[in-house]
């Protein structure tokens, strides 16, 4: 077969990708709960076969990509259904974008799902996670190969249903009903522009499908050049306005600022569900959204929306990475810096960078699935222990995780050779070329990186066991009612093999995907824009940043680690109330309490009362008054006009029988009697005169 | 036009009436017979209703016409008939009726009665669906109104009086606007029929009829009113009329206060049945009939539609009740069929394909209709389900049913998501399709409805965070799953939700051909006639 050909082949088959996790979850959502093995089974062999089937797209994704420098992009669209004169179609798609984040998803979710087999393991309701977590493959691998914007708008909102029922899937939690709740609505407020710029989009260029490759009907990216030149909003072309609008949703799902509020509460959930979905794959929807659509951000030259990009991005980054600073949860930790390195994603889309952020993407996938799931083996190794103040001299307990958890930190804070340093240091560069101002925060941020992620390793390995002391201190943030652990607040332990192993094989991958950078930039399609110019400077800064955050980690939480769980913080004790104003978030919860949703309830019982007073009281007015007049009518005419005929209609809808006779006084009689009046007075009118 | 050989839509509507009339004649005491043969026949109305629908051809325009000359002297027939306005009502009031009986199956208080009025009801909605001349529709229009008044004041909640009176009245007032309005029509036109009608209407020959009656009124009276301003009364009383059933905001309070007294199978088919009974107002009388006067007021009418669906969001809201928030969603819901509706009214001379995006919006409406239908049938049942548990509605009471309760818990989120509008159940489909189709034609009205979808989310998530998550309250410790009944008729429900979510094309499809033909009326129209 012809490689055109293959790839044609291959995209025809691009929905088995996400379909072996959707029987999956299909099936085990009509299972019974005690099949554990089989749910566990059932679910990691689906993603097996998509990741499989993943891998095979991305081989043969790489075969041609080098060769002629032209991306090879395979699709299939098809009917969904018929309307009007025309139809709504929905397709897949096969190119380097979709399939370098396809193999991501299916590999790292594969083993997040055999890590949570151990997570879970004490669960009742283990069959339902595992539902859940299909269903969540299912759709996230939608939203990858779709080569439609609704279709990605539909698993979209899918991955959000899932996140949703997986955050709250402790929803005996009241803080777990709450977070479920937050998230699913500060999504929804973003997919608001999202859904604005589908239909928009739609409307300008009369279809959904991103690529055709059919001249006489192009799809929606083919288009854009003709879309930059109509006008929008805002005194943007169409291409601008739509790409805002659809900005709008990557700010919700990839928790960007001031959309960022869900993803550290969404932590309620079982750690798996964080590392898969608030870490590496959900979240970074937005971004890959953005990636996808980047036609429509980058057809209109010089328009303000890829500056908004960035700075939001930018702001996201240092803004979160301050808060990380300052938190005590081990988890809670890791959500800000996942909010930080989302913000050096979309700043770099923002910069112009789509290799850069979407290299940034899979890397970061790899690392953050690797602590968030270390951060599980650390509660379940001390048994749902959550605060690291809490924990230390985890090391020796819990030698693997600690190693591994040792690469992800470095990978994290950009330490070469670890991956995270060679896709932080190209986000950084095409930063350089767009403004210096941005770099110069990020670099900040890149600092902050480093030094937050010192002290949380040195809280929570170095120095001493300090969990012993406080018997009843894990009670609150005892995971489940009913979860018993025979030996509760006893020494922590390493956890198991199907635990451990995940974490290890994803540190492989946290050492070596850096080297791939420049490969990958090829393998997308994207000719070398890269200039050198700067590139000694900005590597030299983010190297020395990254070093002095690590010093100076070091220098407060190392050199001297906590003795007792209920010892001040260092930082706390030299930054007094800003350390506070950090470790509440900036207070920004409080801002929207007081303003946005006080605001909607005020509306909402407005209304409530516009109904109860204004408008019923308005037709109790009209009631009365109707009731008047035939009261009076009643007196003058009634009795003779009317009453004979018209009654004793009335009467026989008694035979309702006693339920009737307690009916008040025969309004209705009197209705009729008005309703009759008023037919009789036009008839007389118009037969009279 | 295809005339069917065995009545069928006679069949359907009229059984119904037959096994009320069988009901009489039982003795009071033989309840499980009573319930037998009202599903029974609500039964046999769904599977002549299925085989309509499978031999139902979109393209063919009205089917299964049944036409008998009835009072000639009044130029009166008896006329039924579907087309694609028609068929998913039709459908939809045969899948919801017998789902409605069996929610009740376990009535034990003037069982008689009860079922009687059941099925009186089901032939008028069966009616108003499938008539086509406003004399007998009218009937079966009131007849929609009576039977659920009776269920509302024998068998309703606490304050059942007032409720079933405000119900009553407030409808039967809108009533008499579209009685009156067709009083006129009648006297300038000597017609009574639907399709007459809108032919009528479409060539201009209602307008001439109108003003010669306005002419002959002036020479007679002296009393003198122009027939545009005419035209324009009678519009508006048929729209008050109409508007009060969807119902549209401000005219909706009559809404909260029947739903959330009725008893569950009433909130059911008034929520599923009764609401689309207004729509389908619009669709099959005024857009036809008055498509001059509905173009020339139509941004009050689309102001009124956004106000139905932020307004109707925000007070939805604030409630407190299960069943009252439910009801409150109705109105939000109804708001974008109205909302679609509308839109293929407006005109937008700088959209291109505008004949696409207004089928689009119209066809969105269809289907918004239908799955309002599934959807809050399954939630009003799934609040009764719970108050035949608990006897409270006040959502702060309940809490964490989740833990005892996973099958309603589970049956609830899916029935609240496909409310929501989730993509891969009904509800987005629809939706879409009118946000889809309106945008481009009413930009600024279809952003600002975006609010209703954000406020949507919050109490629906809001309700189900207080309703099943959270600690669970002792008080219901021992409160037992939904029995297999319960689970049968959520089933059949949630099965359209996915169905219509996944598969939508059989439902469009369905209603696409008179989707156009209305969508063809407005094209040409730019600036009203008078």
């Amino acid at each position: 077969m012809e490689h055109g050909e293959y790839l044609q082949h291959l995209a025809r088959q691009q929905w088995l990708i996400p379909f072996f996790p959707l029987m999956a979850a299909a099936i085990q959502s009509l299972m019974k709960r005690p099949s554990r093995k089989a749910s566990g089974a059932l679910t990691i062999i689906a993603m097996g076969l998509s990741c499989i089937f993943a891998l095979r797209a991305f081989f043969a994704t790489i075969g041609g990509g080098g060769q002629h420098h032209e991306i090879e992009r395979a699709i299939f669209n098809f009917t969904w259904f018929k309307f009007g004169t025309t139809s709504l179609g929905l397709g897949f798609i096969l190119d380097p974008l979709a399939e370098g984040m396809a193999v991501m998803v299916a590999f790292v979710g594969f083993w997040i799902f055999v890590n949570a087999t151990g997570y879970m393991a004490d669960d009742e309701n283990f069959t339902r996670f595992f539902c859940f977590l299909s269903l969540f493959a299912a759709s996230m691998l939608g939203l990858v190969v779709s080569n439609n914007l609704l279709l990605l708008y539909m698993c979209w909102e899918l991955v959000g249903l899932c996140s949703y029922l997986l955050i709250g899937f402790w929803y005996f939690k009241p803080a777990a009903a709450a977070a479920m709740k937050k998230a699913f609505i500060t999504t929804r407020i973003g997919d608001v522009g999202f859904l604005l710029g589908i239909v928009m989009l739609y409307w300008k260029t009369g279809t959904l499908n991103l690529y055709t490759h059919d001249t006489l009907h192009p799809g929606a990216l083919e288009q854009v050049s003709a879309l930059a030149l109509r006008n929008g909003w805002w005194g943007l072309s169409a291409a601008s306005t739509i790409a805002f609008l659809l900005f709008i949703g990557a700010m919700g799902k990839s928790a960007q600022f001031p959309l960022h509020v869900w993803l550290p509460d969404a932590m309620e959930g079982p750690t798996p569900v964080s590392a898969l979905i608030h870490a590496a794959t959900m979240v970074a929807a937005g971004v890959f959204m953005v990636g996808r659509m980047y036609p429509l951000f980058t057809a209109e030259a010089g328009s303000w929306v890829l500056d908004f990009v960035m700075w939001v991005g930018c702001i996201t980054a240092v803004f979160s990475a301050t808060i990380a600073v300052a938190q005590f949860d081990i988890k809670r930790v890791l959500a800000y810096s996942t909010c930080s390195q989302l913000g050096f994603m979309v700043m770099a889309l923002g910069a112009g960078s789509v290799v850069a952020g979407q290299f940034h993407l899979l890397t970061h996938a790899f690392f953050k699935a690797l602590l968030f799931l270390g951060s599980g083996c650390v509660i379940i190794g001390t048994h749902h222990e959550q605060d690291m103040r809490k924990m230390g001299g985890l090391r020796k307990y819990m030698p693997i995780t600690f190693w591994c958890y040792l690469i992800g930190m470095l990978a994290l804070c950009g330490v070469p050779p670890f991956a995270g340093f060679f896709s932080k240091d190209e986000i950084l560069l095409s930063t350089f070329h767009r403004n210096k101002y941005a770099w110069g925060l990020a670099t900040f941020a890149a600092f902050l990186t480093a030094f937050y992620m010192t002290r949380q390793m040195f809280m929570v390995f170095a120095g001493k066991w300090r969990g012993g002391e406080n018997d009843h201190g894990h009670d609150k943030h005892g995971k489940h009612d009913d979860h018993e652990h025979g030996h509760h607040g006893g020494e922590p332990h390493e956890v198991t093999w199907n635990m451990w192993l995940p974490i290890a094989v994803l540190s492989l991958f946290a050492i070596g995907l850096g080297f791939f950078g420049h490969k990958y930039g090829e393998y997308l399609g994207v000719e070398g824009a890269e200039s050198v110019e700067g590139k000694a400077v900005v590597m030299g800064a983010s190297l020395a940043v990254v070093a002095l955050g690590l010093l100076l980690g070091w220098a407060v939480y190392g050199r001297k680690t906590m003795e007792h769980a209920t010892d001040e913080d260092p930082l706390s004790a030299a930054l007094g109330s800003l350390f506070t104003f950090l470790n509440r978030k900036w207070y920004i919860d409080e801002l929207y309490d007081v303003t946005i949703i006080r605001f909607t309830a005020t509306c909402g019982m407005f209304f409530r009362l516009v109904d109860k007073s204004v408008v019923d009281g308005i037709l109790h007015a009209i009631a009365w008054t109707a009731w008047g007049i035939s009261q009076v009518f009643r007196w003058i005419g009634d009795e003779f006009f009317i009453n004979g005929g018209f009654d004793a209609g009335c009467e026989s809808v008694r035979w309702e029988g006693e339920e009737f006779s307690k009916l008040e006084n025969g309004r209705i009689q009197n209705y009729f009697r008005v309703l009759s009046l008023g037919a009789a007075i036009l008839l007389l009118i118009y037969f009279f005169t | 036009m295809t005339q069917s050989s065995i009545p069928l839509l006679s069949l359907i509507t009229f059984m119904p009436l037959v096994a009320a009339a069988l009901i009489l004649l039982l003795p009071k005491t033989s309840e499980r017979e009573i319930k037998l043969i009202a599903l029974g026949a609500s039964m046999i109305s769904l599977l002549t209703t299925l085989c309509v629908w499978s031999r139902f051809d979109p393209n063919a325009g009205l089917a299964f016409e049944e036409r008998w000359s009835w009072i000639p002297t009044l130029n009166v027939d008896y006329r039924l008939g579907v087309d694609g306005l028609s068929v998913t009502m039709v459908l939809l009031t045969a899948i919801v009726t017998p789902l409605a009986l069996l929610a009740h199956w376990k009535q034990d208080r003037n069982v008689k009665l009860f079922f009687i009025l059941f099925l009186l009801l089901q032939t008028g909605m069966f009616g108003v669906f499938t008539a086509l001349n406003f004399f007998h529709w009218f009937i079966f229009w009131e007849l929609g109104l009576i039977p659920m008044y009776f269920l509302i004041k024998i068998w309703g909640a606490e304050d059942r009086t007032y409720a079933s009176f405000k119900f009553f009245v407030y409808t039967l007032a809108g009533s008499v606007g579209i009685l009156l309005a067709f009083s006129f029509i009648y006297l300038a036109t000597n017609s009574l029929d639907f399709l007459d009608l809108r032919q009528k209407a479409a060539s201009g020959e209602l307008g001439v009829a109108i003003s010669r009656l306005v002419a002959s009124i002036h020479e007679r009276t002296g009393f003198h009113v122009s027939a545009s301003c005419f035209g324009s009364l009678l519009f508006w009383g048929t729209f008050l009329g109409f508007a009060i059933k969807v119902p549209i905001w401000p005219f909706h309070t009559w809404l909260p206060d029947a739903h959330t007294q009725a008893p569950t199978g009433g909130s059911m088919l008034l929520a599923a049945v009764l609401l689309k009974m207004g729509v389908y107002g619009f669709l099959r009388i005024i857009l036809p009939i008055f498509p001059d006067q509905v173009h020339a007021h139509v941004h009050v009418l689309l102001f009124l539609a956004l106000a139905s669906i932020v307004f109707g969001a925000f007070a939805a809201l604030a409630q407190t009740d299960f069943k009252r928030l439910v009801a409150y969603s109705s109105v939000n819901h109804m708001g974008y069929a109205m909302l679609g509706i509308f839109a293929t009214v407006a005109s937008a001379p700088n959209v291109a394909d505008i004949a696409n995006e207004k089928s689009a919006a119209l066809n969105g409406a269809m289907l918004q209709m239908f799955n309002h239908g599934i959807s809050s049938a399954a939630l009003f049942f799934l609040v009764g389900v719970i108050y035949e548990r608990t006897h409270t509605r006040k959502l702060e009471e309940y809490g964490g049913l989740r833990k005892n309760m996973p099958i309603y818990a589970g049956i609830l989120g899916i029935s609240m998501f496909s409310s929501l509008g989730l993509p891969g159940l009904n509800g987005f489909v629809g939706e879409f399709l009118v946000f889809k189709g309106a945008f481009p034609i009413v930009t600024l009205i279809t952003s600002l409805a975006t609010i209703g979808l954000v406020i949507t989310a919050v109490f629906l998530l809001g309700m189900m965070q207080k309703v099943c998550f959270g600690p669970l309250n002792t008080k219901w410790a021992g409160l037992p799953d939904m029995t297999g009944r319960e689970i049968f008729i959520g089933a059949v429900l949630m099965f359209f939700m996915f169905w219509i979510g996944i598969y939508p094309g059989p439902m469009i499809n369905a209603s696409n051909t008179a989707v156009r033909q209305l969508v063809d009326l407005f094209q040409t129209m730019t600036v009203a006639k008078f």
